[in-house]
């Protein structure tokens, strides 16, 4: 596992192509939204807030982005407005309870390590945290009825990938080509790009056997 | 405006889906006027329903709880913004191998999934519509493989769909109405794989033009084909059979939600219950057509249960909402040399039925068939499976995600077994309008999990063939099939080979719903071939006085 993150499409930016026949009104419309609606807390309560946060910048470490991606605020801001999959699973709460006693449940497990909550673990602590978590091995009473991979995958993990990939940060960061409305593209071989496609990119630490 | 809150299919006037912001003319009928077919749902079987009666002179109003979108201006290149477009409403999944729904299979719009489908059109091979006769497995179709077949004939040029000259797999069919696409670098891999394992593969047939047609333009390859094609040059029921039926002098109801099916003393249906902008109406009608897909049609007919059919409408057979069926849709993903970039083009340009068409083989050791094909998702798709699937997180999930454009994929859509247990109940808790949300119990059986063991390792092997490296395996199920099969048998059946229920003359199922059997390749042009053909069969039984019909 390599430690650091090498972006392989440095200066990449798709909403360099904003005036571009790649982006239509619509699209215009909702980045536009995307980019400057950012609502205050509305959902989490303070406590909470912290642990969401923290949360959030262990599972998608944002500390070399110039214009990190508010993740926490978007994810407030679903559960505020109650947005849904169309799924809930049987074994599962509500996404809005899940969340509120997930967070309870990381809380007392970190509590359960020797941190006041999961915000004050050391990095290391935190990331074997949340592999215990996945991997099933939790200590505390507050997971009834809450399956803690589930929770983690589904709902967390899910949700903040979902954030940060459709957000333009994430998208520049991985080369791919942003909105193509009305213009899509042309050159469909490998290794050829169009002109408002990223140029070619370098995975300088790729090569870990 | 991005989302669409109030109907706009009113005041005599449809949008017009290749403009961004006309209407076209519009018939429409009074909730008082007992129209000939009441129709629930415009998707891939009620929209071609809807289109062919409409044409053949019956009075047709087609209700959608969905919206109606005008792709160019309505659509935009953003996956969180066009989640619009599936029915996000809870559904409670249940069993051993829980499903997932939303974006994964169940859209939400006037021209139902289509909206949203990724185009992959293909056909059932010929034995399976005798599956239990000619290759020993689950139940045969009520339906001659000869018939469908001329079925998809039909709907394949009603779609343009654009495939290869020749097509490996199965009997002779006639060309594809329009040339095949240039195959994507990411389909190009699995080219390379099957090549070099000896076995055919093919540019997949498609649901969006390769050359001009009408008001659509040709496929631009911008690759958001499943969040809506912005562009209409994709085929989906929106822009062909949705139009026709308004031609014809269809009524399209948008936003209309149908809650109840309504019947009388003698146990017919009377007409449909449903909420449209903000009221709650009843709209009579000599026939009633449930075309909700998998999850709703059982869903309505659950929870239209009356006196004389208190467990169901429908269902003596104790049938609603059973045998339902997925695909499996496992799939291997591996980091490749070169640049793939694919999330340009359709995101399944070329395919492979290699295991539908091979019966007795050393290696094979399970029931039916799959298909695989290449795969370009876009960014928040793919990291939602490579999350959900491996866990990962952290600097670690961002260099996987960094190489993104360096992958490839190959994906199985894999056929299960119908088995009586997987089905659809009613749920304790309502939903908005009162009805109670749809219960989903689910579990593979050991067929399934043989087929996708081997599924994996041939796919593995295809992708190391070409080239990948660094292979990750991930496990999901794609599609809704069933629900409410048809069949030769009332016991054991909801409806008869015509889609008519057994126990209600004047009340049919058009949809997904009705296949008896899964088959191993995407369902869209099999349930709407059978719809083209269900329409003939009501046009024949009516015109032989054997259904009822309006004048006029
Ligand atoms: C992401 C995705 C990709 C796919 N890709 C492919 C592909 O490449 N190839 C392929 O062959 N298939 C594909 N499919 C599957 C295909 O889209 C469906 O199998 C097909 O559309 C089902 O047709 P249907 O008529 O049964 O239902 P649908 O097309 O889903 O239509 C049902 C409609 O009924 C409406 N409805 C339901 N209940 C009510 C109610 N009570 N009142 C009013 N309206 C109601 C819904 O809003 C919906 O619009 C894909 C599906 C998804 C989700
Ligand atoms: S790739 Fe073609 S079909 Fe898909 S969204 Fe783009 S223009 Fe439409």
């Amino acid at each position: 596992m390599s430690p650091r993150f090498h972006a392989p499409y440095p200066g990449w930016d798709i909403l360099d192509k904003w005036e571009s026949p790649s982006f239509n009104d619509i699209t215009r419309a909702v980045l536009r939204r995307r980019l400057t609606e950012v609502h205050a807390r509305r959902f989490f309560t303070p406590a909470e807030w912290l642990a969401v946060q923290a949360l959030c910048d262990v599972v998608m470490p944002q500390n070399d982005n110039p214009r990190p991606v508010p993740l926490a605020d978007w994810i407030d801001a679903a559960l505020h407005e109650g947005r849904s999959s169309g799924t809930r699973h049987a074994d599962m709460p509500s996404p809005r309870d899940a969340w509120r006693q997930g967070i309870a449940a990381l809380e007392a497990e970190a509590q359960a390590r020797g941190a006041d909550g999961f915000a004050n673990l050391e990095r290391d602590a935190q990331n074997a945290m949340l592999r215990d978590v996945d991997d099933g091995k939790v200590s505390t009473e507050h997971w009834h009825g809450l399956p803690p991979q589930r929770f983690f995958r589904n709902l967390v993990l899910a949700e903040i990938v979902a954030v940060y990939y459709a957000h333009p940060t994430g998208q520049s960061e991985i080369g791919y080509g942003g909105p193509a409305s009305p213009r899509g593209y042309v050159r469909m071989q490998p290794n050829r790009a169009d002109s408002w496609e990223a140029p070619p990119g370098d995975w300088p630490d790729e090569d870990t056997p | 405006m991005s989302h669409a809150h109030r109907p706009r299919a009113i005041d005599g006037q449809a949008p017009d889906v290749f403009s961004r912001d006309d209407t076209v003319p519009m018939r429409q009928f009074a909730d008082t006027d007992e129209v000939d077919f009441a129709i629930v749902g415009t998707g891939c079987g009620g929209g071609v329903l809807a289109a062919k009666l409409a044409e053949a002179g019956f009075s047709v109003v087609a209700f959608d709880a969905g919206a109606f979108w005008r792709p160019l201006s309505d659509f935009a290149s953003d996956e969180r913004e066009q989640e619009k477009l599936y029915w996000l409403d809870p559904r409670i999944s249940d069993g051993a191998d829980p499903l997932e729904f939303g974006s994964n299979n169940s859209g939400r719009s006037v021209g139902g999934s289509s909206v949203h489908f990724q185009m992959v059109a293909l056909r059932f091979r010929p034995e399976w519509f005798a599956a239990r006769s000619r290759l020993g497995y689950a139940i045969d179709w009520p339906v001659d493989w000869r018939e469908m077949w001329r079925y998809y004939d039909e709907v394949e040029r009603a779609c343009a769909i654009s495939g290869p000259l020749t097509y490996p797999w199965g009997p002779d069919r006639g060309r594809y109405p329009y040339r095949a696409h240039e195959v994507n670098a990411a389909g190009q891999v699995l080219a390379r794989g099957a090549e070099a394992l000896g076995v055919d593969w093919a540019p997949t047939p498609l649901a969006t033009v390769s050359a001009p047609r009408g008001k659509s333009p040709p496929c631009v390859y911008r690759g958001m084909c499943k969040i809506g094609c912005s562009t209409n040059a994709k085929q989906s029921v929106l822009v062909t059979y949705i139009p026709r039926a308004l031609d014809a002098g269809a009524e399209i109801r948008d936003l209309a939600m149908v809650t109840r099916i309504a019947t009388d003393r003698q146990g017919r249906a009377t007409g449909v219950e449903y909420h449209r902008d903000g009221q709650s109406r009843f709209q009579k009608a000599r026939n009633v057509v449930c075309a909700g897909y998998s999850i709703e049609t059982p869903r309505l007919l659950l929870n239209s249960a009356n006196a004389r059919q208190p467990t169901g409408l429908a269902n003596s057979s104790d049938t609603v909402g059973r045998y339902l069926m997925v695909h499996l849709n496992d799939a291997i993903w591996s980091v490749m040399d070169d640049e793939i970039r694919w999330y340009k083009g359709p995101p399944s340009m070329a395919c492979c039925e290699h295991w539908n068409y091979i019966d007795d083989h050393p290696d094979k050791d399970f029931d039916g068939g799959y298909a695989f094909m290449s795969q370009g998702p876009l960014p928040t798709d793919y990291a939602r499976t490579l999350v959900t699937n491996s866990g990962v997180f952290g600097h670690e999930l961002r260099r996987k995600m960094a190489l993104y454009n360096r992958m490839a994929g190959l994906k199985m859509v894999g056929e299960t077994m119908p088995c009586a247990d997987n089905r659809v109940t009613l749920a304790e808790e309502t939903d908005a309008f009162g009805v109670p949300r749809a219960h989903v119990t689910y579990a593979h059986d050991d067929n399934d999990r043989r087929m996708r063991r081997h599924a994996r390792a041939f796919m593995a092997q295809m992708l190391e063939a070409a080239g990948g490296r660094d292979l990750l395996e991930t496990s999901s199920t794609a599609h809704l099939m069933g629900g409410c099969r048809m069949g030769a048998d009332p016991e054991t059946s909801v409806t008869d080979s015509d889609g008519r229920t057994w126990d209600v003359p004047n009340l049919w199922v058009c949809d997904g719903s009705l296949m008896p059997t899964g088959g191993g390749v995407n369902p869209s042009m099999t349930i709407m071939a059978n719809a083209a053909r269900i329409a003939d069969r009501i046009k024949t039984l009516c015109a032989s006085g054997t259904s009822e019909r309006a004048h006029g």
